[in-house]
């Protein structure tokens, strides 16, 4: 995709009709890939990530078992079809990248001492891609997580917000990736108001990083409810 | 070995000190030498106490990207040289060094420090194509704020060479490389609820987490990445954001 002269905003709206603080549509659903311990699929909009979690299992090779404690891995990979140009199924730098910041962002919500020598694996795959992909692997790979029972502390959540025209907005489209001035991705342990992810680039003042960090927040706390809602559909 | 190294720094952060002595404000003592390497159109050599980092420019000419037919490309690599510490090895780059050479990439891309504009050659057929390798020589910490520092450091001093019948004339140049604005980065590392910047090797394996921050000239955020295993509130994400652009107008009077 690429760069466009159209404005981003008009009459306070966004190109798909959203005000500057709105989130896409957004669905949840766990318990979507039998053979998985635990899966999810979470769209927002027509970005589209899918997460399964294999284990806890027994690690190998041993030599990378630790015996103290479990490991988490984490891959975020894009399908090939899932970009306007086809992508090489090769990993590139940005996923391998994607890859650890993810697993980063989740691993403080688990309990890896309670699993040592064991490996627990999340997989994210992106099968459409529309902006905020990374965010959408986030809330579907906790969810998958939760969906498997392995104990956490919370889940992670995560949301992108952004600066396009001058203007604060939050959940930014693949069109508005392309022309923001910033984008931002959170991810957060939400009941303790943690930051477990914070990756902006683009140019923005001091003030307008405290203002897209609180964006965040409150949109982090809506995704949450669905999150939560989400889990009680399978469970409750 | 290494943790109880790392276990004695944390004893002497808790107590307010750091295991070389320095305010945790400070960084190390900063040497940077200009134009090391002739061959290459600019290059510098960034030391933070013992992390020696060099990076190097060269120019060639490419297609542009179809989506900015008229603009010239930049593409930043970095190299973990397995001499630089016994934890590197040769072979593809693994998840640190890729992540490394995206973060000083998003701070000199998203920056708009160079003039990409001012780089088409012929719109739609041919460019200049800016290629900053950075090579880290000794890994003793902070390998990001030293190699972002070397990598806007050789920019600055890159010069575009002359083209003469459609071939690149190497060693002799047309102009300076146009470059607009000095991102500087700034890594700020966390433990407990104290706060430092230029973390040595040894500190490094204990941070419980570090926010990478990079600022252009005009005090604007250009690029963050927060890193490390713990998580942070968003107070102490404010703080550090805060020294890390007070820290970066110090920096900055050491680039020409």
């Amino acid at each position: 995709m690429t760069k466009t002269e159209e404005k981003m905003i008009v009459n306070g709206k966004r190109i798909d009709g959203r005000k500057p603080d709105e989130l896409r549509k957004i669905e949840m659903k766990v318990g979507v890939i039998s053979r998985a311990t635990g899966s999810a699929h979470v769209s927002f909009g027509n970005t589209v990530a899918l997460a399964s979690v294999h284990g806890p299992r027994e690690l190998f090779p041993r030599w990378m078992q630790e015996s103290e404690s479990g490991i988490f891995r984490c891959r975020y990979n894009m399908a090939p079809f899932s970009v306007e140009d086809r992508k090489s199924p090769a990993p590139d730098r940005r996923s391998v990248e994607l890859s650890k910041v993810i697993k980063l962002a989740i691993e403080p919500a688990l309990f890896l001492e309670d699993f040592p020598k064991a490996t627990i694996d999340a997989f994210i795959e992106i099968i459409e891609a529309d902006g905020s992909t990374r965010v959408a692997g986030i809330n579907a790979a906790s969810l998958a997580l939760a969906h498997a029972g392995i104990p956490m502390k919370d889940l992670i959540v995560a949301c992108s917000v952004g600066k396009i025209d001058g203007t604060l907005i939050v959940d930014l489209n693949g069109k508005e990736d392309n022309n923001s001035e910033c984008d931002m991705a959170v991810a957060m342990i939400p009941t303790k108001e943690k930051v477990t992810l914070l990756q902006m680039d683009g140019v923005i003042t001091r003030k307008e990083f405290s203002e897209l960090l609180n964006l965040a927040k409150e949109n982090c706390k809506k995704i949450y409810e669905l999150q939560k809602k989400a889990l009680k559909e399978k469970f409750g | 070995m290494k943790e109880m190294e790392g276990q004695y720094a944390l004893e002497l952060i808790m107590k307010g000190k750091r295991i070389d002595e320095r305010n945790f404000e400070d960084f190390r003592e900063i040497k940077i030498e200009k134009n090391i390497i002739s061959k290459a159109e600019g290059s510098a050599r960034v030391k933070m106490g013992e992390t020696e980092v060099i990076a190097g420019v060269k120019l060639n000419t490419g297609e542009p990207f179809s989506d900015t037919p008229e603009e010239g490309v930049l593409i930043v690599n970095t190299e973990f040289t397995p001499l630089a510490s016994p934890d590197f090895e040769s072979g593809p780059p693994g998840e640190d060094a890729v992540e490394l050479a995206r973060i000083v990439d998003r701070g000199i891309r998203e920056s708009k420090c160079i003039e990409v504009g001012k780089l088409c050659i012929v719109p739609e057929e041919k460019v200049w194509m800016v290629f900053v390798d950075i090579h880290i020589i000794n890994d003793q910490g902070n390998l990001l704020d030293a190699a972002a520092l070397a990598a806007i450091v050789a920019l600055l001093n890159t010069k575009i060479p002359k083209i003469k019948d459609e071939e690149i004339v190497r060693g002799e140049y047309e102009k300076d490389l146009p470059v607009v604005f000095k991102p500087i980065n700034i890594v700020v590392g966390k433990v407990g609820n104290n706060f430092l910047v230029d973390p040595n090797f040894e500190e490094e394996k204990i941070l419980d987490a570090k926010l990478s921050v990079s600022v252009r000239d005009d005090e604007k955020i250009c690029a963050l990445q927060k890193q490390g295993k713990n998580e942070v509130s968003m107070e102490d994400l404010e703080k550090m954001v805060d020294i890390a652009m007070k820290k970066s107008k110090e920096i900055r009077k050491l680039v020409k």
